[in-house]
């Protein structure tokens, strides 16, 4: 129910809507709750509306993070 | 690889899983029984069925379901008084899809329909405020489930209708949110739970701070948690960690979505529309500042007072163990009608019914596994 779909914003037509893209398909969602948005960036959708904008830098850290610790467990049992 | 994708790769969880399955036999052997986590959210429940998560860790760490999918939380009067709603002359009920099979007492939303009930299924309570705009002559009244993250969107709904002057708009608020239920859940003690995996999306709104207090007045810990791969690995092993460290507190592992205060406009706009009151949550029983009633400026939008609509209280199904279920006492599987009276095709209980009911998610995911 609080399921959320990452989508890539394509249009700001005005303060209170946009135009959205996910696996194809482009729909109107609200962005009342997420301020400013621009084309090109990434919200989370749900239900119609988006309630929060992507950090997807912080997710890209996130993973480097594990990639690391991964490398680094890996080489020490190696050793 | 885009990152997005990235956050579902197999090959990279199946890394990260191997990490944390080590780290998971310690925190058992401490503990002397696998680590009980529990999620509270029907999108985890569906997730974490699907990715084979819960066998993967079997025997380790015991990931198990609470009150986490809404339509599964509705109390059983509720679902009677919307069968009745959509039986009153002139009314369209828009509704999400999960809430049409629902059993009633003796009927459901589907059967209503089948009868000549007028019923829709709408994606967004922005699309059933374009139904009442579109349809002048009928009275459209949403039903308005979902916790603090669909909430707000019914609130702004609401709003839109008053902007725009809409006479035959609205809601059936059986909105509910999520800390008091855990605190109800957590008094009763009568689980043992070792970690909470928190629901990444209402926490979008509500901002991690919400659920200090598990942390502060239960002593369990509690991560905020994403709905992929590696956001669900990640923080299970937070989790881990802080069982192994009996550190107690709140993190927030969602971070490319959830920000440490929330979304204030959403709590503003939740703030603006609703006030808490007393809600009937079905095996939880009345739990005080738990649901989301209308404010009575918004009152015209409320179906409850447009309608005269008296909320019963009704039995549950004979028989269906949703209730335990939902408290997190018991699996799908230990109910005696799991996948033989019961099943997504004649469901007994709601949380049969809805994709995101933890029985729906293991008669579609983990019923082989079950019969091993
Ligand atoms: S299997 Fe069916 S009857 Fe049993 S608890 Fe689940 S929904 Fe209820």
């Amino acid at each position: 129910m609080c399921l959320g779909i990452p989508c890539l914003v394509v249009e700001v037509p005005d303060k209170q809507w946009a135009v959205i893209e996910a696996g194809g398909i482009r729909r109107k969602i609200g962005i009342h709750l997420v301020g400013d948005v621009a084309p090109g960036e990434y919200v989370m959708v749900h239900a119609g509306y988006a309630v929060e904008k992507l950090d997807l830098a912080e997710a890209e850290e996130r993973i480097k993070l594990w990639e690391e610790l991964l490398r680094f467990e890996s080489a020490g049992k190696a050793e | 690889m885009k990152v997005l994708e990235r956050l579902n790769d197999m090959e990279l969880g199946q890394r990260m899983l191997k990490w944390v399955r080590e780290k998971a036999a310690r925190a058992a052997d401490r503990l002397g029984r696998p680590a009980v986590l529990m999620e509270v959210c029907g999108t985890h429940t569906t997730a974490i069925s699907r990715s084979g998560l819960r066998g993967l860790l079997k025997g380790l760490v015991e990931l198990r379901s609470g009150p986490g999918c809404p339509v599964c939380v509705t109390a059983a009067g509720d679902i009677e008084t919307m069968i009745g709603l959509s039986r009153l002359p002139g009314v369209t009920v828009a509704t999400f899809g999960d809430m049409l099979r629902v059993p009633g007492r003796d009927s459901s939303l589907e059967r209503e329909r089948a009868a000549g009930a007028r019923i829709k299924i709408v994606y967004s309570p922005a699309d059933a405020v374009e139904l009442a705009r579109d349809n002048p002559g009928t009275e459209v009244v949403f039903l308005g489930v979902g916790f603090e993250t669909t909430a707000p969107l019914v609130a702004l709904s609401m709003k839109q209708a008053r902007d725009t002057g809409l006479k035959n708009f609205t809601v059936y608020s059986v909105h509910k949110i999520m800390p008091p239920a855990l605190r109800s859940l957590l008094d009763r003690g009568d689980i043992n739970v070792d970690g909470l995996i928190l629901p990444g999306h209402v926490c979008a709104v509500t901002g991690s701070k919400a659920f200090k207090f598990i942390g502060e007045n239960y002593g369990i810990p509690a991560a905020v948690t994403g709905f992929t791969l590696v956001d669900i690995i990640d923080s299970v092993n937070a989790l881990l960690d802080k069982i192994l460290l009996k550190d107690s507190e709140t993190s927030n592992n969602y971070r490319w979505v959830v920000k440490q205060e929330g979304n204030v406009e959403a709590r503003r706009v939740l703030e603006e529309c609703f006030y808490t009151g007393a809600a009937a949550w079905r095996g939880l029983g009345i739990i005080a500042d738990s649901g989301l009633l209308i404010r009575e400026e918004l009152s015209a939008y409320d179906a409850r007072i447009k309608f005269g609509l008296e909320v019963s209280v009704s039995a549950e199904p004979a028989g269906c163990r949703c209730g335990e279920l939902l408290r997190g006492s018991i699996l799908p599987t230990d109910c005696g009608l799991f996948g033989r009276k019961c099943t997504p095709a004649l469901p007994v209980g709601p949380c049969m019914v809805s994709s995101e009911g933890a029985c729906a998610a293991y008669y579609r995911y983990e019923r082989r596994e079950v019969a091993k």
